[in-house]
């Protein structure tokens, strides 16, 4: 059963990424004493020097051993966990994944950190506490079946697997050789309960196996972990013999022979009567080759993994259908997402042969279920949107995970204790969304740890805690997401930031700002406070980088800070890319679509709650709020039927905090649009966030709300200085 | 039927000359239009499709020559009235105006858009050597936009250059 590997490179990559991380977030959470972390930690490895020792990707099997072996020590109370450890095994896990990274691009990598890391792994376990093993390390490496046993143990091993164990897709051949890598292992095959040719069935597998492994270092726990895949499909006895003198066990090779005979000799024949039946010569094939790997097994002493020949247990059986190219992303849906998919498409067909068999011999009596008919499809393409958009939501633990990591670090590198508090990391957002919003986030966060908390004696003299703390919160809201970045540190300062903006000319000296107007201009371009430049953050390249990222995803930033207080972020991101609510309104003869998240409440104007202010600006009373009215047919120069306030239509909506009325000739329906970029073909327009095609044919723009109330701004400036410009003119004439 | 009368009768490039049948040349073929009494042309692999003149969605703010987006199979295309981006002729929309869509792709993006013009009239052979190029004597048309003449009978046509077409300038928007 010869089956290409290559095509399980994605899955083992995807595997070892997830392992990578299991790994990090375990070794940071590691506390002494923890055996299940470690264990955890240690499955991690292991799975990872296992893929990539079956696909044949040495280095990494080679380094991952060293990682192994210090695990394997500490899990073994051996040796004790000390801080400097866990950053050598977090170094570690960062090659590994530098490794396989290289892998999946298919490039070379630096690999002078890989060394310096590997000789610090042989020095640890150098300075372990089993001088024995202090050669282990390097040397290993290019061999790991070659262990220099000191604390040797016998195994006896009867494992019976059930006679339908092959068919599930596992391989004793593959266990015995993940066995040997505990030492030296001698395999016997018993063939008591094999039937006569005549009556075997070649997917059945008839023998069992006694297995004698001499290992130095394995326990009761690591020769079942070998099992771990089969253990329900196999009775499984394992005893130990303390051995005096090591490698002493060779009784057992000349029985091998013979049992190897045998089986050899059955393979032939049952191929031979096998072939001659058309329907099972595929199947001849796979088993005649198990038998094969059976043979090999039963004559195990020093064999190297085969890794070509064999299907990996873990691997998936069906042959993917395309060869994924390693950079497409790929999504793990759950599957209960997957069955309700298919529950949902079973009821659309029923739906459709009902409204198909209506239309067969169709009169007016029957309007009436076909209006049902036509309902029940509406439900189900709605369903079946919410379900497909939902394949596409990840829990947000995905760009979340690699912040306790980040702090780590940061806080070693700061010299500032800092704990980081995560709150609904299981909120689900679009993927394309969580993966551009990763680094801005990081962003946020270093900024965090670098400005907001401050140094521990600081901290001290201002009456605080010495451990400073972050928190990283996401919840819905409506309906969009926030992600909220807060710090308990010292709040942005206000005068130095204000100071900063006039020595940049960003503000006047003597303008009177409020002081979120004054924390907006961190997002200004070229804006840092930092009186020195670090490497975490403070080049001043920042904060602007992360408004214009937050807002290319349809999602808008906020700060709000406390002097001594501290400083929190608010991100508001879109659940979606794609689709959108959106209400339809009519603007002259152009239909406009509006969010509908953003919209407050849409109203009839009553003349008598319009007032005029400041000259021409219109304010709708609103219960007690003023609000502005934006006409948007002046706004987007459009014929409209109603050009006076009075009586017309006001939709309310509300961006950046800010309600604004939008007076529109009309209301029409409510519904979901897909969002398509005007950018393509042609650009960006100012107040349309994109375009959208209704249900007879046509294009309708949708409109962006804080572009919009962006505009209207920027128009009542203009006006205010080409007043400001009369007043001045009118006074140099006086 | 006898095969060789038939095999005999299928007209072999050289001997007939037929108007209206286009035999493959080597040169390149363009398509040609018309605005106002001029005759203009754009490389045939460009065009997309020929559309019938419907009114367009208005891009709010846009300037006068960009009428608006229609819906092409699902994409959002722009339509730019050609006779208003150059100033020649009359702007009126009757049966015969159409819209050219053009798909220009180059390694930095793929755009399409749709030209109003005030009709098509036929696909244009001209080889290499056939193209002249334009006299820089005035005339309206951005010196740019025109990759050169061709003589087609007692008439010249202009070949538009479709990348310059496709390209909108910031300023155009106001």
């Amino acid at each position: 059963m010869s089956v290409d590997l290559s095509q399980f490179i994605p899955t083992f990559l995807a595997e070892s990424f997830e392992g990578l991380e299991i790994m990090e977030s375990g070794l940071l959470n590691l506390e002494a004493g923890d055996s299940e972390m470690i264990n955890a930690i240690f499955r991690a490895a292991h799975s990872i020097k296992g893929g990539a020792g079956t696909f044949g990707f040495g280095h990494v099997t080679e380094f991952t051993h060293l990682v192994e072996t210090l695990l394997d020590e500490m899990r073994d109370g051996r040796r004790e966990i000390n801080p400097q450890e866990k950053e050598v095994l977090l170094a570690s896990v960062d090659c590994i994944r530098l490794m396989i990274e290289a892998i999946q691009n298919e490039n070379e990598y630096d690999d002078t950190s890989i060394v310096m890391v590997s000789v610090q792994l042989s020095e640890l376990l150098a300075n372990g506490n089993e001088p024995a093993q202090t050669d282990k390390g390097l040397s290993s490496s290019s061999e790991p079946l070659d262990l220099t046993p000191s604390n040797t143990t016998k195994w006896n091993i009867l494992f019976i697997p059930e006679h339908h164990l092959v068919q599930t897709g596992n391989d004793p051949l593959l266990l015995f050789s993940a066995l040997e890598d505990f030492g030296e292992l001698t395999a016997t095959a018993v063939l008591d309960n094999l039937p006569s040719i005549t009556e075997m069935d070649v997917e059945e597998l008839c023998m069992h196996w006694q297995l004698t492994l001499i290992s130095d270092n394995a326990t009761e726990d690591d020769i079942r972990e070998v099992f771990e895949w089969v253990e329900d499909e196999c009775e499984l006895t394992i005893s130990e013999e303390e051995l005096e003198q090591p490698m002493q066990e060779e009784s057992g090779s000349t029985e091998t022979g013979e049992h190897e005979n045998g089986s050899v000799d059955a393979t032939p024949s049952s191929e031979q009567q096998l072939s001659n039946d058309d329907e099972q010569l595929t199947q001849t094939d796979s088993t005649a080759d198990t038998n094969k790997a059976d043979s090999q097994a039963s004559n195990v002493t020093a064999l190297s993994p085969s890794t070509d020949d064999n299907n990996s247990p873990k691997a998936p059986k069906t042959p993917a259908k395309s060869k994924a190219k390693t950079d497409q992303g790929s999504i793990r849906v759950g599957v209960d997402k997957v069955d309700s998919l298919i529950n949902l498409v079973g009821e659309l067909v029923i739906t459709q042969s009902m409204l198909s068999e209506l239309g067969n011999d169709f009169d007016l009596s029957k309007v009436e279920k076909l209006t049902a008919g036509l309902e029940q499809l509406l439900q189900n393409t709605k369903e079946l949107q919410e379900s497909v958009m939902r394949i596409r939501m990840l829990p947000i633990s995905f760009a979340f995970n690699r912040f306790p990591r980040l702090i780590h670090d940061l806080s070693m590198k700061t010299g500032k204790d800092i704990e980081l508090i995560i709150n609904g990391e299981n909120t689900e957002l679009d993927k394309t969304v969580m993966e551009q919003i990763g680094d801005p986030l990081v962003h946020l966060v270093r900024n965090a740890v670098d400005h907001g908390i401050e140094p521990v004696e600081k901290r001290l003299a201002a009456g605080k805690s010495e451990k400073g703390t972050i928190w990283l919160d996401a919840y819905h809201q409506g309906g969009s997401i926030v992600i909220e970045i807060r710090d308990d540190g010292g709040g942005i300062n206000r005068d130095a930031v204000f100071n900063k903006a006039v020595e940049k000319g960003l503000v006047e000296p003597n303008a009177t700002l409020t002081d979120n107007q004054v924390f907006e201009l961190i997002f200004e371009p070229g804006f840092s406070t930092a009186k020195q430049l670090s490497d975490i953050s403070g080049r001043g390249v920042g904060m602007d980088v992360v408004k214009r990222n937050i807002q290319s995803l349809g999602g808008r930033i906020q700060v709000e800070s406390t002097k001594g207080q501290g400083s929190t972020f608010k991100v508001h991101l879109p659940l979606t890319l794609a689709i959108l609510d959106g209400q339809l309104v009519r603007v002259g003869e152009e239909v406009f679509v509006v969010p509908l998240i953003t919209i407050v409440e849409s109203l009839q104007a009553k003349p008598e709650l319009i007032n005029k202010v400041s000259g021409d600006m219109m304010l709708y009373r609103l219960r007690e709020d003023n609000v502005p009215v934006i006409p948007i047919f002046q706004l987007f120069n459009l014929p409209a039927e109603s050009q006076s306030v009075d009586n017309s239509l006001l939709v309310v909506v509300e961006a950046d905090g800010q309600k604004v009325g939008l007076m529109v000739d009309d209301l029409l329906a409510q519904q979901q649009v897909v969002i398509k970029s005007l950018k393509d073909n042609y650009q960006d327009v100012a107040g349309i966030s994109g375009a959208t095609i209704l249900g007879d044919g046509s294009v309708a723009m949708i409109v962006d709300v804080p572009g919009i109330i962006q505009m209207a701004l920027e128009i009542a400036q203009q006006k205010q200085k080409q007043r400001n410009n009369v007043y001045q003119l009118e006074g140099a004439l006086n | 039927m006898d095969i060789q009368a038939l095999a005999q009768e299928i007209p072999v490039e050289g001997e007939y000359s037929l108007e209206g049948i286009d035999f493959i040349t080597n040169g390149e073929q363009y398509l040609t239009f018309v605005l106002d009494t001029e005759h203009y042309a754009v490389d045939i692999l460009c065009v997309e499709e020929i559309r019938s003149w419907e009114k367009p969605t208005k891009i709010p703010n846009a300037p006068t020559h960009v009428k608006g987006v229609i819906n092409m199979r699902g994409v959002i295309v722009p339509v730019i009235d050609l006779r208003i981006k150059f100033g020649i002729g009359e702007v009126a929309y009757c049966k015969t105006t159409v819209v050219i869509v053009l798909t220009y792709e180059s390694d930095a993006q793929s755009r399409t858009i749709g030209f109003v013009v005030d009709a098509v009239s036929d696909v244009l052979n001209a080889e290499e050597s056939e193209i002249k190029a334009a006299p820089a004597f005035g005339g309206i048309i951005p010196h740019h936009y025109v990759n050169g003449l061709v003589n087609v009978g007692e008439g010249v046509v202009t070949l538009l250059d479709v990348e310059a077409l496709q390209q909108i300038e910031p300023h155009e928007v106001g």
